[in-house]
């Protein structure tokens, strides 16, 4: 850590990784409601259940998002934060807010529609934290020097404040509801997410492999430029079956599938720089994270992704199970990794100790990718099977259900197995910090950063 | 990457490239919007009970449980031609009927069965609710779902 005010990223990422715990918690009670479905029925619908559920993810990830902003932004742009008193204040009105909403849920106090359940004062104080957000590390970048990570990573910050911006217009046509709903729900994870992504993995890769900062960066604009080349028509695959044009399944189908290349890209980046540098740095963990992120990303936002994304296809796979397994995979592998990658590199620094818990680390990464892999795996076959039941044969959806029991209960299992992953997570960040003996750093090499 | 592909050269491309493909995808969705509003919905039938109705489907966040057009929860099944399964095209009143009917036994307390909350409507909330998935169920959807299943 080469500037203080770096150190609200330690803050941010206490605050992502107790709204994590909270998110798996949920997500386990969710798991065990579709094997035991009187569980908590009166008191916690399932519907509650998976509103918090999914808002807790996409709140934690977006507070991993700033706190790796925070952390990355004065390294590279060499110069102090504008305001790390702004940024600690941001922090405070988003976690207010994000507690207040999970409350308020389970009272009964949403707005309803899918992932923007937000009440409207909720959906204020997220812009004005975004704008808080915006105009902390605007300020910086433009006062210290200028890269393409943090170009990169600005245009995606502000990318998710302006399609934010679509969650506050809800037509009673409910096609018309449903087609500027994906403005904020695609453009984001599928869209300017990605550019966020990317740009911390590029960080990473720089700071870990050591490679020339110039080569990183071309490889960056490869892989933000596919992202958005693709994903942006690749929005069509969401308006084959809302009352949209039919010509979408065509431009659906195309852009959609093209939305692999990002992926693939990442992957092949991340192993080249590692390969070109021959460099060892003695955070193994968090360069297992790193690599593990490009990889899960691809399969599980990438391939699982493809499965069913070409039209004819999705016309019998829409909505069934296959979209929960690729849901979990995708986010999971692309969002949620990339932020425990970036925290498991940052935490030595912001802890002023060198890396340590590695074994302890390397496990979770194992435990919860692993777990992650079962569920989607058990989710994809429930899929399968539903779709067949129910899309082919005409089935009844209670029938069906009842047919493909047997993998919710192994749904089930993984999940468990990731939420001791996340356990084991925590106390290797946040446990005591054990130095342990330095890893060859030395022996000719220059310090990694 | 070879030195003469530079930098500068792969920005330009990134930020051109982005903008045409985000101009062309508003454009596209510009005329969808029309689309949506004259052609695949039904505009006049678009009613203030159709518009309370989706309001109900909101305050009550069914789409946590329930798919609508395919989209949502996947824990419950697809409403989106729910009016059809339920002979609404033939028989609307008996529709509306076995709707009320419905709501008010919930939740079921079968064990071992997912249970649907009792939202405690009035009689005019599940009138306007049912007015949604009517016109809901006339949205042309490209033929989706294949099976009256949902």
């Amino acid at each position: 850590m080469k500037y203080e005010s770096q150190k609200v990223a330690l803050y941010y990422f206490a605050a992502a990784m107790g709204l994590f715990g909270v998110q798996i918690l949920v997500g386990l009670l969710a798991g065990t409601v579709y094997v035991l479905p009187n569980t908590m029925s009166e008191l916690l619908p399932f519907n509650i259940i998976r509103m918090i559920h999914t808002n807790a993810l996409i709140v934690w990830l977006l507070i991993g998002f700033f706190g790796a902003a925070y952390y990355l932004i004065p390294e590279e742009a060499e110069t102090e934060l504008h305001s790390p008193k702004l940024a600690l204040i941001q922090l405070g009105l988003f976690v207010f807010g994000a507690l207040a909403a999970v409350v308020g849920y389970v009272f009964r106090i949403h707005e309803g529609r899918e992932f923007l359940e937000q009440p409207l004062w909720i959906k204020a104080a997220i812009v004005v934290v975004a704008l808080m957000f915006l105009y902390n590390v605007t300020l910086t970048v433009l006062k210290g020097r200028r890269t393409v990570i943090t170009n990169i990573l600005l245009v995606g910050m502000w990318g998710i404040a302006i399609f934010f911006l679509f969650s506050f217009y809800n037509p009673g046509n409910l096609a018309l509801d449903k087609m500027y709903w994906w403005y904020v729900v695609h453009l984001w994870v599928e869209g300017v997410w990605e550019l966020v992504l990317a740009s911390i993995l590029a960080f990473l890769m720089i700071k870990m492999t050591g490679v020339d900062r110039e080569v990183v960066e071309k490889w960056l604009y490869a892989m933000v430029g596919l992202a958005l080349f693709s994903g942006i028509l690749g929005t069509g695959h969401h308006y084959y079956w809302i009352g949209t044009p039919g010509y979408w399944q065509w431009i659906g189908s195309l852009f959609s599938t093209l939305e692999v290349a990002p992926f693939f890209t990442m992957v092949v980046f991340a192993f080249m720089m590692v390969w070109k540098s021959g460099r060892r740095h003695p955070n193994k963990a968090a360069m297992l994270w790193s690599l593990g992120c490009a990889v899960f990303a691809f399969f599980g936002a990438g391939l699982w992704g493809f499965l069913h994304t070409l039209a004819p296809i999705n016309y019998y796979t829409h909505g069934t199970q296959v979209t929960a397994a690729h849901g979990h995979l995708a986010f999971y592998g692309a969002y949620a990794m990339i932020n425990l990658a970036i925290i498991t590199y940052a935490m030595p620094y912001l802890r002023g100790r060198a890396p340590y818990n590695q074994t302890l680390n390397i496990w979770s990464f194992w435990l919860m990718s692993g777990g992650m892999a079962f569920m989607t795996f058990a989710l994809t076959a429930a899929g399968i099977v539903q779709t067949h039941l129910q899309r082919v044969m005409g089935m009844g959806y209670m029938e069906v259900q009842e047919q493909i029991a047997m993998f919710y209960w192994l749904r089930l299992g993984g999940g468990v197995a990731v939420g001791i992953g996340v356990l084991v997570y925590l106390y290797a960040i946040f446990g005591p910090a054990r130095e342990e003996r330095p890893v060859a750093v030395a022996g000719g090499l220059q310090a990694a950063e | 990457m070879t030195e003469r592909f530079t930098k500068a050269a792969a920005r330009n491309i990134f930020y051109g490239g982005s903008l045409f493909f985000f101009a062309t995808f508003v454009t596209m969705t510009a005329l969808s919007h029309n689309y949506i509003v004259n052609t695949s919905t039904d505009k006049k039938g678009l009613t203030e009970a159709v518009t309370r109705g989706k309001h109900v489907w909101e305050k009550n966040s069914c789409i946590n449980c329930h798919t609508l057009l395919g989209e949502g929860a996947y824990f419950a099944p697809e409403l989106g031609n729910v009016w059809l399964r339920y002979g609404g095209d033939k028989d609307p009143e008996g529709a509306v009927m076995a709707l009320k009917g419905w709501m008010a036994a919930q939740p079921s307390g079968i064990e071992g069965r997912r249970q649907m909350p009792q939202f405690n409507l009035t009689e005019k909330e599940v009138e306007d609710l049912a007015a949604f998935l009517e016109w809901t169920s006339r949205i042309n959807t490209q033929n989706w779902p294949p099976k009256l299943s949902g």
